[in-house]
């Protein structure tokens, strides 16, 4: 009883968690429950989390694996033997589906109370990167501190430093916000320079001086012609600030609506007069124009605020109205790949605003993309259908003929089939058989290393390619997926929470691709050596994970039912995959580990 | 208020059909859309006094809030060059801060930059085209209000 207590436990600390998957996956099934009593005995007490079970769920190592099997008995509910996993798979689906939860959410919980244990796991796990865990035991390696605000939040944000700075310096709250907004949201640096130049900086902001003493409002006056419209009507009403131009209503009005609907502008709108610098404030503005136009101005006043910021970002999903606040600052985004995840649920990098790419720094992700841009379907082609000239390795199309060739560009004249020079083949051989010339065999090696870089090429994007599609066809499946979730509640009698499992599974699938998709981008511009090779493990590891995963997606309906425990086990072991793939890969980005054959620029 | 351009530039060609400095001319207005003008310049070697340069303006709407667009236009007959300049591209295109969203203003009208144009092919002393001109001239298809021109150069 004290272990689904347990579990509740979890269930409920989960929902605040930032991993959709994984909360999900902590809904233990009756078997892995059953299991679990089964390991139960290995722990004194079972609150808070025992430390042996999650260090063996955390346990990477060939040598510990052995300590874990004999610690806890594989069950019979084992079901991942039949693919002829190896030891690590195996071990895997022993550490319960359960426990799994307990990891993943752990890499997301703040919970101060498992902080210890937490660290002890690092120090057991692996010792080179002990130092590295005990400075930050809470998060992982892959993972960033942020917050997101939604809109009210900017707004008090933003409100707040002009009460905090407008107090300081003594100046209306609507010329604090334009000083601010001058000085780019940048406090200090804004209060030094006021400090030490009062003037020049309300200048170079665009505020004269007395703003507050004589306030400007709108007014007809004898004698007055608008430099706009030329119109000099008595009585035109008219507007000016403190700068003297004085225009009409109506032109101001349009000048304004041109400024706000059509260009964008909202913080930096000059006087409309010539030459003048003055920035037309909120309050002229509110006197001035409809109300529709004010809302527009005012929310562009907040995107003008979250863009002059560097710590914030604007969520890019589609209509989302979020913002997301982070620390890491552009010259250390060869170091870390910061991911952060909106309220809307959409992931995406800080450093460049594109959809999550982790493991794969941003530098070499704008790198690979321009290459994929450029390059795939041309190097495809060019794979397929041409020869390098022996000589100046321009590429040569044969559209027809016969096997001698000439260079259009060196002169060069060799043979098609075995590419040696055509001198060699006399005059009368218009059929190649010197297979064994020196010459040719040299031509043939020379073409074979210069298309071994594109064959490399072709190697990693074909499978970057394959990821993505994947990635859009597992998409098409979790919609589907909810069908099947309303179908299996009602021909197996299972709960609506009992048939979850298929929207995590689904949910990580999602995910795991997403990582796999850019490891393949990054190892493209790996060095070769042991480090490589290791990755290429994890990501070999993650590979086959996720296609055991997605495989059992095609099972029929009737089918899903019985195989939901192994559908749990695969799942948590395709994030566990991940994340240990993501945490590996990250520890090593930051300390430099990484050898890249390109610059991280 | 589509009458806004209408009415203001209505007023503009009264003035304009009165007086106008020398070496400005008005040459066609028939519409509220598109007028032509004439320019000439006096005192400088680069551009003979006898030759005349013809700017096209073009008008949207919302002129003067928004700038009008204005280029030089080459010809035959009569004969029109463009004139050389290190600001005007070989297209006529001309990079001018006051022709662009951010320096335009409201007040300026079609007398105004006309003469401010004046004054810049009278003030130059450079007989060359800006740097570039072959390629911005072969590749650019952006009109001119789109383009971001930098306004490296605030002596010429």
């Amino acid at each position: 009883m004290r272990q689904s207590l347990f579990a509740g436990r979890w269930r409920i600390r989960l929902p605040s968690s930032l991993d959709g998957a994984a909360l999900r996956v902590t809904k233990t099934p009756p078997v892995t429950r059953k299991r679990k009593l089964d390991t139960a005995s290995l722990s004194a007490t079972s609150q808070p989390p025992p430390e042996p079970k999650r260090k063996a769920s955390k346990t990477t190592h060939k040598d510990s694996i052995a300590q874990v099997e004999a610690a806890l008995p594989a069950t019979p509910q084992t079901l991942t033997s039949d693919k002829g996993m190896d030891s690590d798979d195996d071990f895997a689906s022993v550490a319960s589906s359960m426990e799994l939860g307990e990891e993943l959410s752990s890499s997301v919980d703040f919970g101060a109370e498992d902080s210890d244990v937490e660290l002890e796991d690092y120090q057991d796990d692996d010792s080179a990167f002990e130092t590295h865990a005990k400075q930050k035991p809470k998060r992982k390696a892959f993972e960033v501190e942020y917050k997101v605000y939604s809109p009210q939040d900017i707004q008090d944000q933003q409100d707040k430093q002009v009460a905090e700075v407008a107090a300081l310096l003594e100046q209306p709250t609507e010329q604090t916000a334009i000083l601010l907004r001058f000085g780019r949201w940048n406090k200090e640096r804004l209060i030094e320079q006021y400090m030490d130049n009062q003037e020049e900086v309300l200048d170079k902001a665009g505020l004269g001086q007395n703003m507050s003493s004589n306030p400007p409002r709108i007014e007809a006056i004898d004698g007055f012609m608008c430099d706009i419209c030329c119109e000099d009507t008595p009585g035109l009403q008219s507007y000016a600030m403190n700068c003297g131009h004085r225009f009409c209503v109506d032109c101001y009005r349009q000048y304004l609506a041109q400024k706000v609907r059509e260009e964008g502008e909202a913080a930096r709108i000059k006087c409309p007069g010539d030459g003048c610098n003055k920035i037309i404030d909120v309050k002229s503005l509110d006197l001035l124009v409809t109300s529709d136009l004010t809302d527009r101005y005012h929310e562009l006043l907040m995107r003008t605020y979250v863009d002059d910021k560097e710590s914030l970002k604007w969520c890019p999903a589609p209509n989302c109205v979020y913002a997301v606040e982070c620390g890491v600052k552009k010259r250390e985004l060869a170091k870390i790949v910061p991911t952060v995840q909106c309220e809307c649920k959409h992931s995406f990098c800080f450093g460049c605003t594109q959809a999550d790419h982790q493991p794969c720094p941003c530098s070499l992700v704008k790198r690979w993309m321009k290459k994929c841009e450029d390059d795939s379907e041309t190097a495809n082609w060019i794979s397929a259908n041409t020869k390098e000239c022996p000589k100046c390795h321009s590429t040569i199309e044969k559209n027809g003929g016969c096997n001698h060739m000439t260079c259009r560009k060196c002169r060069n004249e060799f043979c098609w089939m075995c590419m040696g020079m055509w001198s060699e083949h006399g005059t009368s051989w218009y059929n190649c058989n010197r297979f064994e010339e020196k010459s040719g065999s040299e031509a043939r090696t020379e073409q074979a290393k210069s298309r071994q870089s594109l064959e490399r090429y072709l190697h990693y994007y074909n499978r970057f390619a394959n990821h993505e599609q994947s990635a859009k066809l597992d998409k098409d499946i979790f919609h589907k997926t909810e069908k099947k979730m309303t179908l299996l509640q009602s021909s197996s009698g299972m709960s609506w929470i009992e048939v979850q499992f298929l929207e995590a599974a689904s949910q990580a699938l999602q995910q795991c691709r997403q990582t796999l998709k850019w490891t393949y981008a990054f190892a493209y511009y790996l060095a070769r050596n042991s480090q490589t090779e290791m990755f290429e493990d994890n990501q070999k590891d993650l590979e086959m994970a996720v296609e055991n995963l997605s495989e059992m997606f095609e099972k029929s309906t009737d089918q899903l039912a019985g195989l939901k425990v192994d559908m749990l086990d695969k799942t948590s072991y395709c994030m566990r995959r991940r994340v240990i793939l993501l945490d590996d890969t990250a520890k090593k980005l930051k300390e430099d580990v990484w050898e890249f054959n390109v610059e991280l620029a | 208020m589509a009458g806004m351009s209408s009415k203001r530039l209505q007023k503009e060609l009264v003035k304009i059909q009165g007086t106008l400095p020398p070496g400005i001319a008005l040459v066609s207005a028939e519409n509220l859309r598109e007028w032509q003008m004439d320019l000439s310049i006096p005192d400088n070697p680069i551009y003979p006094p006898t030759e005349k340069y013809r700017l096209r303006f073009l008008f949207s709407p919302s002129y003067p809030i928004e700038a009008p667009e204005v280029v030089f236009l080459a010809s035959s007959n009569p004969e029109r060059k463009i004139p050389i300049h290190p600001h005007i591209y070989t297209n006529g295109i001309i990079c001018l801060d006051l022709l662009d969203t951010q320096g335009w203003s409201p007040v300026h009208n079609v007398e105004s930059i006309s003469i401010s144009i004046q004054s810049m092919l009278a003030g130059n002393t450079k007989a060359e085209r800006p740097p570039g001109d072959a390629e911005f001239v072969r590749s650019n298809r952006q009109r001119p209000r789109d383009i971001n021109f930098l306004y490296h150069d605030p002596s010429v």
